[in-house]
């Protein structure tokens, strides 16, 4: 489906990007894909994003929109099929809970997870665990927050699935275990066996070396 | 049916507020149930288990939680009057946007302005003026951020007007002195009973202030 002029600017490795990507996906739009080298800013990103000079940055005849989860409703609300939020004001209330959840409490776990040594390390661990244990309970035995297919949360959340794994390997422990998180060890396997998701995830063994260079540079400032 | 509408809140939350002005907005006829926070009701552990956070907003019995959210919510349910978020989707992205700014940075740097000294408490400062200012552009000559009448980005930075007095005072300057024009938002907007009766006393939230420097042994 033709955008009308829709551009993304982002970077390959950026979790956020990724989410936009899949909302305009998932409303089948075809978009222009700019990518940004954010070590050296385009003067159009810093243009269109001149409150944070951030990616994702989405274009939409000329007009930017900026922060992802803003962007992600935008989509939704531009383009009516494939709805991505719930119709029920409650529904919608509660995903864009789960999607706060994710920001403001999972998220600087796992980055304090990845960035740490020792005991700070082991308590943003706990902290991402128990996190992850609270995601479960919103779940709620669904395949996926949507239902049957990838909703608000998914799209918001769903990089985890495949930012974990990487996470432990670089870091050599294991956050997520079978046993501990049956729930959300499974929704990681339907997040990343769901179609546009599959065909748009960063290429792994890039993804690893970067994230070991970019740890190895926050372990050296903390130093 | 009578719809039945219980807030949660803690009076001098800006959180809180939010919700408060919304509901007024709206006329929604509500009940407000004030929290001590040293010892929560079982209501609100109930209600919000996950952060155990004011505001809760309890319609006919579901429970729902973050003040942004709730305001949004409110604005779809309360749909008949007082639009708070604009009809087309890019400006309604617009006002998103910049409501995320205000909730993310003021409380941010307004924290550092109350409890921290020196450079902190300078880097604070400097960087809720910038907001301020930034928020001022955004502004511009309307009389309110959603235009003819108040919208969502008024009613997220609003409540934050009354810690104004606490700021200046913690940190030794004037936000009418630097962004005039957002003082003279506040005003008018104070001139709606929304608002008027939705806000808190300045002073008060200032005595409150005090009374946890004290508590928590901070200069």
């Amino acid at each position: 489906m033709a955008g009308e002029g829709v551009k993304l600017f982002g970077m390959w490795a950026s979790p956020y990007v990724l989410r936009v990507i899949w909302a305009l996906k998932l409303k089948g739009i075809e978009y222009e894909y700019i990518e940004e080298d954010l070590s050296n800013k385009s003067p159009l990103l810093l243009q269109y994003n001149s409150v944070y000079k951030k990616v994702p940055v989405l274009v939409y005849g000329q007009k930017p929109v900026a922060e992802s989860l803003v962007i992600i409703e935008f989509i939704d609300e531009m383009w009516k099929h494939n709805p991505i939020l719930p119709e029920d004001p409650y529904e919608r209330a509660m995903a864009r809970f789960w999607a706060k959840f994710v920001e403001e409490k999972f998220i600087p776990a796992i980055f304090g997870t990845f960035s740490k040594l020792g005991e700070e390390q082991e308590k943003f661990m706990e902290e991402a665990k128990k996190n992850l244990r609270i995601l479960e309970e919103g779940l709620q035995g669904k395949k996926f927050f949507g239902g049957e297919t990838i909703g608000f949360v998914d799209v918001v959340g769903g990089w985890i699935a495949y930012w974990v794994p990487v996470i432990e390997e670089i870091i050599g422990i294991k956050i997520v275990e079978e046993e501990s998180l049956p729930l959300i060890n499974k929704w990681f396997k339907d997040i990343l066996d769901f179609n546009i998701v599959k065909e748009s995830l960063p290429p792994r063994d890039k993804l690893v070396a970067l994230q070991k260079v970019y740890r190895e540079m926050l372990l050296g400032s903390s130093a | 049916m009578a719809d039945e509408v219980i807030l949660l809140g803690f009076w001098p939350s800006p959180f809180g507020m939010r919700t408060r002005v919304a509901l007024a907005e709206k006329g929604v006829v509500y009940e407000y149930k004030e929290e001590d926070l040293q010892d929560k009701s079982p209501l609100l552990l109930k209600s919000n288990p996950i952060h155990k956070e004011i505001p809760v907003l309890n319609h006919n019995g579901k429970p729902i939680c973050e003040s942004l959210i709730i305001v949004q919510y409110i604005d779809e349910v309360w749909n008949d009057k007082s639009p708070l978020l604009p009809k087309y989707s890019y400006e309604r992205a617009h006002a998103r946007f910049w409501a995320d700014f205000a909730d993310k940075k003021i409380s941010d740097y307004g924290s550092r302005i109350l409890w921290k000294k020196g450079e902190e408490q300078e880097e604070g400062k400097k960087g809720f003026l910038d907001c301020l200012k930034l928020l001022e552009g955004e502004l511009g000559e309307k009389p309110y951020f959603g235009g003819e009448s108040l919208g969502l980005v008024d009613v997220a930075f609003l409540p934050f007007s009354c810690w104004f007095y606490s700021f200046e005072t913690c940190g030794n300057f004037s936000v009418e002195k630097e962004c005039p024009k957002i003082i003279a938002w506040v005003e008018r907007c104070k001139e709606k009973e929304s608002v008027s009766k939705s806000l808190q006393d300045p002073q008060k939230i200032y005595e409150y202030v005090a009374v946890l420097k004290k508590r928590f042994g901070v200069e």
